[in-house]
């Protein structure tokens, strides 16, 4: 069974420096609590797995956590670039860092090979594309059945995944609700899990088809309340839009982004941190 | 008497009737979502939309910002997983149209988001694939839309993200399980299509006032127009009031406000 951990302590016994760390959720349920913690833990040398690294593997990068980073989309969405990727993958600012990019169906599939213990995903995928010329992980193979060529990719299996939740009951069984993104497979797939909620509830209330990890399949639960901002948490609160297009101005530049990392992250409480 | 309009509402009217009911379609942020919105507020009311973080048959009030707002959801009939959505419903040949923008497109209509310059030290580095990979060969056809320029419209792109009918046209021959790829290219000025022989794209249609000169201005390459030059129909009241009204209601929301 999981165990409740404060999110601090959570994060110092699960994220290793040099561990291959995946923080999941699509656009929705981004654990941004959790990604600050590790950040004021001064964790280095992450290889860092997210279909979308978003603002919140931004920070990660430009605090200098990452030395690889592995994605598929690496934009602000709707808004622009990532400029603190964009900074350390073409000048080496703060370190220089390593990228291996997909496209979302394959990291999708790797995920979902991950969770279910096999050690490569196949699909129908990488057509005709370049990025398997830049990417070393992009293999194909032919179908023993029909000889059809299609694409392999290696599982993904982080030694922690991290991930935002609702709630969790008191024995630690987690409810995921709205856009689930690979958040269930992110867990599944790792060696150790740390599940950041809204809340601890005495009953769940879920549905029979609804998303829920059960306590023992994952390691540690923390309470993050707001935890997900400036991403959402369905039933809870909305996405800050308003602060996605305002992070384009601040992390352009290293200074202000520097700044906004003391007042917002190394100089916070273990909670959510932004100003919502 | 002729209605005031951008060229910018040109194109999305014009990328939105490309669509109808009975279309499954799966759509990208940015302009294909304004025109794939549109055309479900307007003519195509039954039209499919779905989107990569799992919103299936949404039908958004305002504009995603993102791909994964919590608007899609809401909107939705269900939402499955990103796994599900990619394997079952875009790979399992569940999806008629696939709906993209991209930084950059090339005479074969190849798209690049990835990088401008060279992949090891690049001039410019751009998102990356995100769904369109595959979007853009398990779709059983794909319109894309963007605006026409120079920097925009180049002979070879940089880098193919994602396929269109590759460096020399036959990118897609003789591949099993493929779909049929870029049907339609709508831009500010024009839409294009490939040719059915050489897949090169060519300029089928002209949009209100804009010049061939205009078009050859804004590509770099030596783009052919077809002998059967039609003139693309221009936006009618309702279309524009629909689209301006979306607009503004996705502005207020986005604010904040």
């Amino acid at each position: 069974m999981a165990d409740f951990l404060s999110l601090h302590n959570a994060v110092a016994r699960y994220v290793e420096d040099g561990a291959t760390v995946a923080m999941e959720g699509f656009t929705h349920l981004i654990p941004f609590a959790a990604g600050h913690e590790v950040i004021r833990q001064k964790k280095r040398d992450l290889t860092l797995i997210r279909m979308t690294p978003d603002l919140i593997y931004d920070q990660l990068i430009g605090a200098g956590c990452a030395k690889k980073v592995i994605f598929s989309w690496g934009g602000n969405p709707g808004v622009g670039s990532l400029h603190r990727l964009r900074d350390a993958v073409e000048k080496g600012w703060p370190c220089k860092i390593e990228i291996l990019e997909h496209s979302h169906a394959a990291m999708a599939c790797a995920f979902e090979a991950g969770a279910a213990g096999l050690p490569l995903a196949v699909l129908r995928g990488y057509v005709g594309s370049e990025l398997p010329n830049v990417n070393n992980q992009i293999k194909f193979i032919d179908c023993p059945f029909t000889g059809e060529r299609l694409a392999a990719v290696p599982s993904v299996r982080p030694d922690v995944s991290i991930v935002h939740a609702q709630r969790a009951d008191r024995q630690g069984n987690v409810l995921v609700e709205g856009i689930v993104g690979v958040q269930k497979e992110a867990v599944l797939a790792a060696k150790h899990s740390i599940v950041t909620v809204e809340e601890i509830v005495d009953e769940l209330n879920a549905q029979p088809n609804a998303c829920v990890i059960p306590g023992w399949a994952i390691s540690a639960i923390a309470i993050a309340e707001k935890g997900a901002l400036p991403s959402y948490t369905h039933g809870y609160y909305d996405r800050n839009n308003r602060f996605y297009k305002e992070w384009d101005a601040i992390a352009r530049d290293r200074e202000a982004f520097s700044q906004w990392l003391d007042s917002n992250v190394y100089n916070a409480a273990d909670n959510a941190g932004e100003k919502a | 008497m002729s209605l005031e309009y951008t060229a910018s509402e040109m194109m999305t009217v014009t990328a939105a009737r490309a669509l109808e009911n009975g279309m499954t379609c799966f759509v990208g942020i940015g302009l294909p979502s304004e025109a794939a919105n549109l055309a479900r507020l307007t003519h195509a009311p039954d039209v499919v939309l779905i989107y990569e973080s799992g919103t299936l048959q949404t039908k958004p009030d305002v504009l995603p910002l993102s791909i994964g707002d919590g608007e899609l959801c809401e909107s939705a009939l269900t939402t499955v997983s990103v796994p599900e959505m990619f394997r079952y419903w875009l790979q399992g040949g569940k999806v008629s149209v696939g709906f993209l923008g991209t930084a950059q497109i090339d005479r074969y209509a190849n798209l690049n988001t990835t990088l401008i310059g060279d992949y090891a030290s690049p001039k410019v580095r751009l998102p990356g694939g995100g769904g369109a990979p595959e979007i853009a060969t398990n779709a059983g056809e794909v319109f894309i839309t963007l605006k026409h320029s120079k920097r925009t419209f180049v002979k070879d792109v940089d880098f193919i993200t994602t396929l269109g009918f590759g460096r020399d046209g036959k990118g897609r021959d003789s591949v099993p399980n493929i779909g049929r790829g870029p049907t339609r290219v709508i831009t500010d000025l024009c839409v294009m299509k490939p040719d059915p022989e050489t897949k090169e794209l060519v300029v089928t249609s002209l949009h209100p006032g804009v010049t061939r000169e205009q078009i050859i201005e804004a590509t770099s390459w030596e783009i052919r127009f077809a002998d059967q030059l039609e003139s693309t129909p221009e936006p009618n009241a309702r279309e524009l009031e629909v689209l301006r009204e979306l607009k503004a209601r996705t502005d207020r929301h986005h604010a904040g406000e």
